[in-house]
């Protein structure tokens, strides 16, 4: 006869241990957690440094050299540190929009019949992959956007004009009437102006991260059945028709989530923009830390606004992947 | 993505802050008892923080030492504290991580062009302890010679190239600001990139100290192309500066460059130094320089240093005057006047308190 009422000892109990296992770990890092904050606390305090945010206040009474929102001197910290955060979300978003058209060409692009228009795809993959950021953001600003020449020499194209202190584009003028750049006493005047520093940067993040998004993209495609490709063609469809409606839709569900993390990089790379001297979130948090000698506080900030950027980053991009997964019907 | 190391910089300080003991507790009292001072003895060498790319006060060479005038100062202490002006690791810093760097110990001692300010030395801000000024500057604004403008009423609507998390930064948007001069601050975070935006034409002027506009301009391609505006923006006290929380290894930094003007006004010089310990074991009526030189009293155990620091300082380094004149001044491809930097007895700034 087997008792089966036999009680198992709890050492033994698969329904009992887990819990007591995580309980036990839970406890430990809890403990671990603790120590180290009191212990940071403790010495803050000691040291005259505890954190306080008072300071965010006070009159930063520092310029900055652009600013979407309106800002000058006297003005408090916490503007100048939204200024640089608006700044920075500005290149984050138009990179984001322009990484994404050029990824995606150049990654189409290793697929098509055009021999040049392949290896040329490749080519650029494997020279901007293998390079690093902040060495392309010295080489755009330093070596290629510094040597523009300026004033009448500039280089004019209609509507648009690039030189050293800029890049000048036609825009909507008052009302509707288009108006395109112009020189005023040796200094040219647009609607629409983009700081060099801001163009540097721009340029130097987009051609980084779409060379690495044009790799998901291409590996995404590669992942649809050779099937699909000749069923497209047998139906009389062009290879850029077949492309469109039949091969990249069905590739989205392998590029999105591989984007979510190439789009999140992009936005922790913009903080090297105070290499070539544009006012991010990071620029502006570096001068008010040297001006108020509060680098905790300051850094506390940086950390949770790079996160939270990301996290909302990654919080969309999900959304999207949700968007483009097969429905079972 | 590739990040720049020195954003962490503030990591390791909250990392020593939080994981650190209470070693502080010990320090009080004897006067003596330095924490810095016995890690400085049982590492054996100094590590003196520098800026390493400014001609004239440090600059790396190419045969892999370093020059100027703050490196001389690092040189000194090290002397002071080591007994050998060889036992120095410098760190090149930038303006942005100089304090952060001290702050977590990274650093003993910075000689690095650094200001004195109130929020700097203050334990409410930076919380650094500031020596002897060893040179009086001012903030200055340098131009091509092309450009025509005399005065900062010509820059009005132009981009000014400045170093991030330095004094001139906030200094330059005081002074626009008084006179009502619209201006694009164009920031980069190492001296590096600022001037070579400048000679790149991005911006039609650089603004920094006097003494350090001149040094650069000193290794431009073609100097004689760029002149500084005689518009004096600031007051710049070059200081050296440790650790705020050590007041025996402060004291012991603070009077071995007050040694060196001490020194100077004595008219010892590294040449005639071991004439001078001489002449002062010689003659006992002598009591200054006895006293000076640590023939008598215990001046150097009061400040936990060896008797003979001060022969062994200007042994190694000569005083304040030849140090000026060697980096800076006339020995020097800077070529600049002593000016304020003077002796008080010539009419300058430079003061020791008495050695007594």
């Amino acid at each position: 006869m087997i008792n089966t009422l036999e009680r198992i000892p709890w050492w033994r109990d698969r329904r009992v241990m887990p819990w007591i296992v995580q309980a036990v770990v839970g406890l430990v890092l809890l403990v671990v957690i603790s120590l180290l904050v009191g212990n940071l606390v403790r010495n803050l305090t000691g040291a005259g440094l505890l954190l306080s945010w008072r300071w965010l206040g006070q009159p930063a009474s520092f310029d900055v050299a652009e600013s979407l929102i309106p800002f000058d001197a006297s003005m408090p910290y916490w503007r100048a540190l939204l200024v640089g955060l608006v700044n920075s979300l500005r290149v984050i978003v138009v990179g984001l929009v322009g990484a994404t058209l050029l990824g995606t060409a150049v990654g189409m692009a290793s697929f098509s019949s055009n021999g040049l228009l392949r290896r040329l795809a490749r080519v650029y993959v494997e020279v901007i992959r293998n390079i690093p950021l902040l060495l392309q953001l010295l080489f755009w600003y330093f070596v290629v956007f510094l040597a523009l020449p300026n004033g009448t020499a500039a280089f004019q194209l209609p509507g648009v004009v690039v030189s050293k202190s800029g890049l000048y584009l036609a825009w909507f003028a008052q009302g509707f009437s288009w108006q395109g750049p112009e020189l005023v006493n040796g200094v040219w005047q647009a609607p629409l102006r983009l700081s060099v520093e801001f163009t540097a940067l721009l340029t130097g993040l987009i051609t980084y991260s779409g060379a690495f998004i044009a790799e998901v993209v291409r590996g995404g495609i590669a992942s649809v059945p050779l099937g699909q490709w000749e069923a497209a063609t047998s139906l009389g469809l062009h290879w850029s028709a077949s492309m469109r409606s039949v091969v990249l839709p069905q590739a989205l569900r392998v590029i999105v989530p591989g984007l979510n993390s190439q789009y999140i990089s992009l936005a922790k790379n913009s903080a090297l923009a105070v290499a070539v001297g544009y006012v991010d979130l990071y620029s502006v948090s570096e001068t008010t830390l040297n001006q108020t000698g509060r680098a905790l506080e300051v850094f506390l900030l940086l950390l949770g606004s790079y996160l939270i950027i990301d996290l909302l980053i990654s919080a969309v991009m999900n959304g999207v992947n949700q968007l483009v997964q097969i429905r079972e019907r | 993505m590739q990040p720049l190391p020195r954003r962490l910089l503030a990591l390791p300080l909250l990392l020593a802050v939080a994981l650190g003991g209470c070693a502080d507790d010990s320090g009080s009292g004897g006067g003596v008892q330095s924490v810095k001072l016995s890690t400085i003895r049982g590492r054996g060498k100094l590590v003196c923080g520098v800026d390493g790319k400014l001609p004239g006060f440090s600059f790396l060479g190419p045969d892999g030492t370093y020059s100027g005038l703050d490196a001389d100062t690092c040189r000194a202490v090290a002397a002071a504290v080591l007994g050998d002006p060889a036992k120095v690791e410098f760190r090149d810093l930038n303006s942005s991580e100089r304090f952060a760097a001290l702050a977590s110990g990274e650093v003993d001692m910075l000689a690095r062009n650094t200001t004195m300010t109130l929020s700097r030395d203050s334990a409410g801000g930076n919380g650094i302890s500031f020596g002897p000024t060893t040179f009086f500057d001012g903030q200055g604004v340098m131009v091509p010679v092309a450009s025509g403008a005399t005065t900062l009423q010509d820059l009005n609507g132009k981009p000014i190239c400045v170093e991030s998390g330095t004094t001139t930064e906030l200094n330059l948007a005081d002074r626009m600001r008084e006179q009502g001069i619209s201006y694009t601050p164009l920031k980069f975070q190492t001296g590096d990139q600022t001037y070579a935006a400048y000679l790149g034409g991005r911006c039609v002027a650089v603004t920094s100290d006097r003494s350090q506009l001149a040094a650069k301009r000193s290794s431009f391609p073609k100097p004689d192309e760029h002149t500084l505006l005689p518009e004096v923006m600031s007051k710049e006290p070059l200081t050296p500066a440790s650790v705020n929380g050590d007041p025996a290894w402060a004291d012991a930094m603070r009077w071995t460059v007050f040694a060196l003007f001490q020194a100077e006004e004595l008219g010892i010089t590294k040449a005639n130094v071991a004439a001078k310990v001489a002449e002062a074991k010689a003659n006992t009526n002598q009591a200054d320089l006895r006293r000076f030189l640590g023939v008598e009293g215990d001046f150097g155990k009061q400040l936990g240093l060896p008797a003979d620091f001060v022969p062994k300082t200007i042994a190694a380094v000569g005083n304040y005057g030849e140090i000026f004149e060697r980096n800076v001044g006339s020995g020097s491809a800077l070529k600049l006047e002593r000016a304020q930097n003077r002796l008080w007895t010539q009419g300058g700034l430079i003061y020791s308190p008495p050695f007594r």
